[in-house]
């Protein structure tokens, strides 16, 4: 049912809008309304199977257990591939809902173009569910017992991860409605970009939670302390991340000068098209990965059909219709928009190398070259380099003024910034006790951002004239540009994290038994006792291990090992203390003969940082998202024109 | 306007040089009273630098060295010995590829097919920079008619004022 | 100015040609890179008596294959009939077996239940020579011709199709050469 909404919401207004239909268009909205309440009914259907235990569902068995407990029920709702769509198509309507919400002060015509978009991408899904992974098959006779959800889910940041990921996805085919529509109808100016930009920041922030989340959830979950691993589908999120966030400062520049339509345009549908082929590597078969899905092929051919089709006609359409849309105002060779071009270039690269090294496996076993891996060694390496520029960059772009600025004038405002970071790398590094360059040279550039953002700072809040009172004027300054302070200063805090651990972590394998004692960094580590504990749906060996420095008690932690009863599965479950300035981390390894346990246990300094990074970024695209301008509603006529705004001045 | 407390300042970056002298502790570590998980640390220190490298070909997504295969455990027990009769990193990495391929390397290695891979981003960023240079010089050459025409210049009361 | 337009499309679509053909393959399969190669040099004691000692050498001049199997792998279960079934036919070449980190009285009361289509097996308990042969999952199942070079590599659970149409051809060529 929700299909034939979902074809009428993409339809009608498509065609109204071409045709100015005004009772056609105003479909738009009850429609999207109506196939959000049908999607979510098919949820609830399907939650409740899960909590009821409801094992003649196939799917219910396949991912669930009578002894799973009931936050992991709702979980597993989306832990395997039927499900996971179907919360795909949920937060799909609930998008679709809210631009139908906020949009009363976009012109009509403009507003039937997005929900047909938007409709028509619920089509897609909706039809590659109900044909080929539809989760309410039967088991008949229903089974007895289901195969539980696997252990490694069950955790609370496997509850958020997924929906936040998927919001971030699904939320990027807003900016794509938006370009769509905008290249149908012609009219792509500054309005268009300023109505865009909060939907499409709010898509960045939830899809750097989900993956600041993933990160940190597998930290924490899979017992060796690694955080990233440069997995096919990791890397799948991170490419619209990658292309999301210069598709944010692409609008940032079309709005304000009208520049870099084309850019803005291409960015916005590549994002989502990213979105889509992840969608489609998890489940296709097409390339291994922890993260895979049960893999159908036929359920490949369906999506990868559904991507040339969707991606295709819209590369089309941009082709076509791109020329009409202008060049906007001029700028010079340096400016702020040349900066965010460069930004915006480098940002593609890495996006450009990723894909690259994620499918370049497949490249050649395809041509029948042979069969090779692609891994961490590689990805550190490039994308390091490339980040490097990027970094640099962003200690210069904010300090540039629009339009045209002077390469002599930007180096004397930067003068000092430069050698302070160098100098404090440096010495952060001695402090360490290990000055080595690549560290140096990371360091400097976490620390290049956050000088530069304080000069900058300094210059706009700095007593000019009469006007001396500081504090008044930093109140003054416009949400949105405190908004990217905060979020280039997460970046910084991101980098600070990963450069301080991947140099100075350090772990140590150790035999123990009963009172061992280990110590590392000042830290000492004594086993008190190993016992056994029984979980809901598992048994574990649980270490206790005290935690002290110079005699005084930090924690108690209790790594585990645990056997899922139904899966059988050993599993780590690693004890970690944490505070800003490191994380204990300890995880128990095998048995020994006599008893004894091997226990690896590590300091990580400052890795907290790299989460807190992507926290404080998210912050700041909030804050960005949530400027005046955006909340004020304004009376609008038909506008192919470009004017200023009225409301809430510029930033 | 003042910072909040220099007090509180100075607390904040006390704990930061202490985290740092902390992090530095790794080269001051003693001697540990539990006895080494592996006869030999360094020695293990070098092989799981190397498993890290190497991919696990049962479960195939963990390296050798996270991997609790049976064959990932058999594997680091053969670079163990490696190492110690002496044989080189790049003897070992042969050793590996002569078996298992190059689809065992998680680095891939530099070859006829993996040339597009290694240089590839490199040729992206000259591609990239080049086309940049080439429309940024070919735009200054434009008419204004190309363009739109400038806006009183919307700027922001923050901004910094243009004379310096 | 149009054709520059066009690029991201074309480059899409190379793409999407690759995904498709990825679709038939399968990333988890990792060939050899033995197949061609002369077989590793093995020296190993036999399962049923240790004082047997089975050399690559002495295979040479006859083609062979060498089965790689396990008491605790269930995916050898269900191989293991045909393979049996092989040997009673006769008029086929002879099938060793490599018994591969196992425990000789769990291999050999494996045999003796299910049946033992093997001339011999050799006992590796360490998996040694699993690893010179790029042993990654039980069971694989290696052809060696007359000159002690490996020809052919399957891995997984030899089934009748495979043996029909991959493995009895090769043998049949070799045997002529």
């Amino acid at each position: 049912m929700a299909l034939g909404v979902a074809l009428l919401q993409g339809a009608l207004p498509l065609a109204g809008a071409h045709k100015g239909r005004a009772d056609w268009m105003q479909l738009g909205r009850p429609l999207a309304w109506a196939q959000l309440a049908l999607v979510t009914a098919s949820f609830i259907c399907l939650t409740l199977a899960f909590v009821r235990h409801d094992f003649s569902v196939l799917y219910v068995a396949s991912n669930s257990n009578s002894a799973l407990p009931l936050p992991y029920r709702f979980a597993a709702v989306w832990g395997g591939h039927e499900g996971s769509l179907l919360l795909w198509l949920l937060m799909l309507n609930v998008w679709t809902v809210a631009v139908a919400i906020y949009s009363r002060s976009l012109p009509a015509v403009f507003v039937a173009r997005i929900l047909g978009v938007l409709g028509l991408v619920a089509v897609g899904f909706l039809l590659f569910t109900l044909i080929t992974s539809n989760p309410f098959e039967r088991l008949i006779p229903a089974a007895a017992d289901g195969r539980d959800l696997n252990p490694l889910l069950q955790d609370p940041g496997m509850v958020i991860h997924p929906p936040m990921l998927y919001m971030g996805y699904v939320g990027f085919s807003v900016a794509y409605a938006f370009a769509i529509a905008a290249l149908l109808g012609g009219n792509l100016d500054a309005t268009w970009a300023r109505w865009t930009r909060p939907w499409t920041t709010a898509a960045w922030i939830f899809l750097t939670f989900g993956i600041g989340l993933g990160s940190w959830w597998a930290y924490n979950e899979l017992g060796w302390g690694g955080w990233w691993f440069w997995d096919p589908v990791e890397n799948a999120s991170f490419m619209p991340w990658l292309v999301g966030t210069a598709l944010i400062h692409s609008l940032a520049v079309t709005e304000k000068r009208g520049s870099f339509k084309v850019w803005t345009v291409l960015l916005a549908i590549v994002a989502f098209s990213l979105s889509l082929m992840g969608t489609f590597l998890v489940r296709s078969g097409v390339l291994s990965s922890v993260h895979a899905f049960a893999t159908d092929p036929r359920r490949g051919l369906f999506i990868l059909a559904f991507l040339v089709i969707a991606i295709g006609a819209s590369l089309v359409l941009y082709a076509w219709r791109a020329p009409t849309v202008g060049l906007g105002q001029r700028f010079a060779l340096v400016s702020k928009e040349s900066m965010l071009l460069v930004n915006n270039m480098l940002l593609a690269v890495a996006t450009g190398a990723v894909l690259l090294g994620t499918l370049y496996p497949l490249f050649l076993d395809a041509m029948g070259l042979g069969k090779i891996s692609v891994g961490p060694p590689y990805f550190d390496t490039v994308f390091g380099l490339l980040m490097a520029p990027l970094l640099f960059m962003m200690g210069i772009g904010p300090m540039t003024r629009w339009k045209n600025d002077e390469p002599g004038s930007l180096a004397r405002r930067l003068r000092w910034a430069l050698p302070v970071a160098v100098v404090l790398a440096v010495l952060v590094c001695w402090i360490a006790g290990r000055i080595a360059p690549l560290t140096v040279a990371g360091l400097t550039l976490a620390f290049w951002i956050v000088a530069s953002q304080g000069v900058d700072l300094l210059e706009r809040v700095r007593p000019r004239g009469q006007d001396t009172n500081v504090l008044a004027r930093l109140r003054l300054l416009p949400r949105a540009y405190i908004g990217m302070l905060v979020a280039h200063i997460g970046v910084a805090a991101f980098a600070f994290g990963v450069a301080m651990v991947k140099t100075y972590e350090i772990e140590r394998d150790v035999k123990m038994g009963p009172d061992a004692s280990t110590e590392l960094n000042g830290y000492r580590f004594r086993m008190l006792s190993v016992r056994e504990v029984q979980g809901a749906n598992y048994t574990a060996a649980q270490g206790q291990i005290e935690v002290t420095k110079d005699g005084k008690l930090i924690a108690m932690l209790s790594p585990e090992k645990r056997v899922y009863r139904v899966q059988s599965n050993p599993m780590t479950e690693a004890a970690v203390d944490s505070n800003l300035l490191r994380d204990l981390y300890i995880s128990m390894g095998e048995q020994l003969p006599n008893g004894d346990w091997i226990v690896r246990v590590q300091h990580k300094p400052f890795i907290v940082w790299i989460w807190g990074g992507c926290l404080i970024m998210m912050l700041g695209g909030f804050l960005a998202a949530s400027d005046r301008r955006y909340r004020l509603r304004q009376t609008r006529q038909a506008t192919s024109t470009d004017t200023p705004t009225a409301a809430g001045g510029a930033a | 306007m003042t910072f909040t407390s220099h007090r509180g300042l100075g607390r904040a970056l006390r704990a930061m040089a202490l985290g740092l002298v902390l992090a530095a502790g790794a080269n001051l570590a003693l001697a540990a009273d539990a006895p080494s998980a592996s006869a030999n640390p360094e020695l293990e220190a070098r092989m799981m630098a190397m498993a890290a490298e190497l991919r696990c070909l049962v479960c195939q997504n963990q390296t050798i060295a996270d991997s609790h295969a049976g064959l990932a455990e058999d594997l680091r027990q053969q670079i163990r010995e490696m190492l110690a009769k002496g044989q080189s990193e790049r003897e070992i990495m042969d050793y590996m590829t002569q078996r298992y391929g190059d689809f065992v390397l998680y680095r891939p290695p530099f070859k006829a097919t993996t040339v597009l891979l290694w240089v590839g981003p490199a040729v992206l960023m000259v591609f990239a920079i080049g086309t940049l240079v080439v429309v940024l010089r070919r735009r200054q050459k434009l008419g204004d008619d190309a363009f739109d025409p400038d806006d009183a210049e919307a700027s922001s009361p923050a901004e910094p004022p243009a004379a310096r | 100015m149009k054709a520059k337009l066009l690029w991201p499309l074309a480059i899409f679509l190379v793409l999407a040609v690759f995904l498709g053909v990825g679709l038939k393959l399968d990333p988890r399969e990792v060939p050899s890179p033995l197949v061609g190669k002369p077989a590793p040099v093995f020296k190993a004691p036999s399962l049923a008596q240790p004082e047997k000692v089975l050399r690559k050498e002495d295979m040479l001049g006859k083609v062979w294959m060498l089965n790689v199997w396990a008491s605790w792998c269930g995916a050898c279960r269900d191989e293991h009939p045909v393979l049996v079934a092989y040997s009673r036919a006769g008029g086929g070449v002879p099938v060793y077996g490599l018994n591969y980190k196992d425990k000789r009285e769990d291999g050999m009361g494996w045999l003796n239940q299910f049946g033992n289509p093997y001339a011999d097996s050799l006992f590796d308990p360490d998996g040694r020579i699993g690893i010179d042969y790029g042993v990654y999952g039980v069971p694989e199942t290696f052809v060696i011709d007359q000159a002690g070079v490996i020809r052919y590599k399957h891995i997984g659970p030899v089934t009748p199709e495979v043996l029909r149409n991959k493995i009895e051809p090769l043998l049949k060529q070799l045997n002529k050469a």
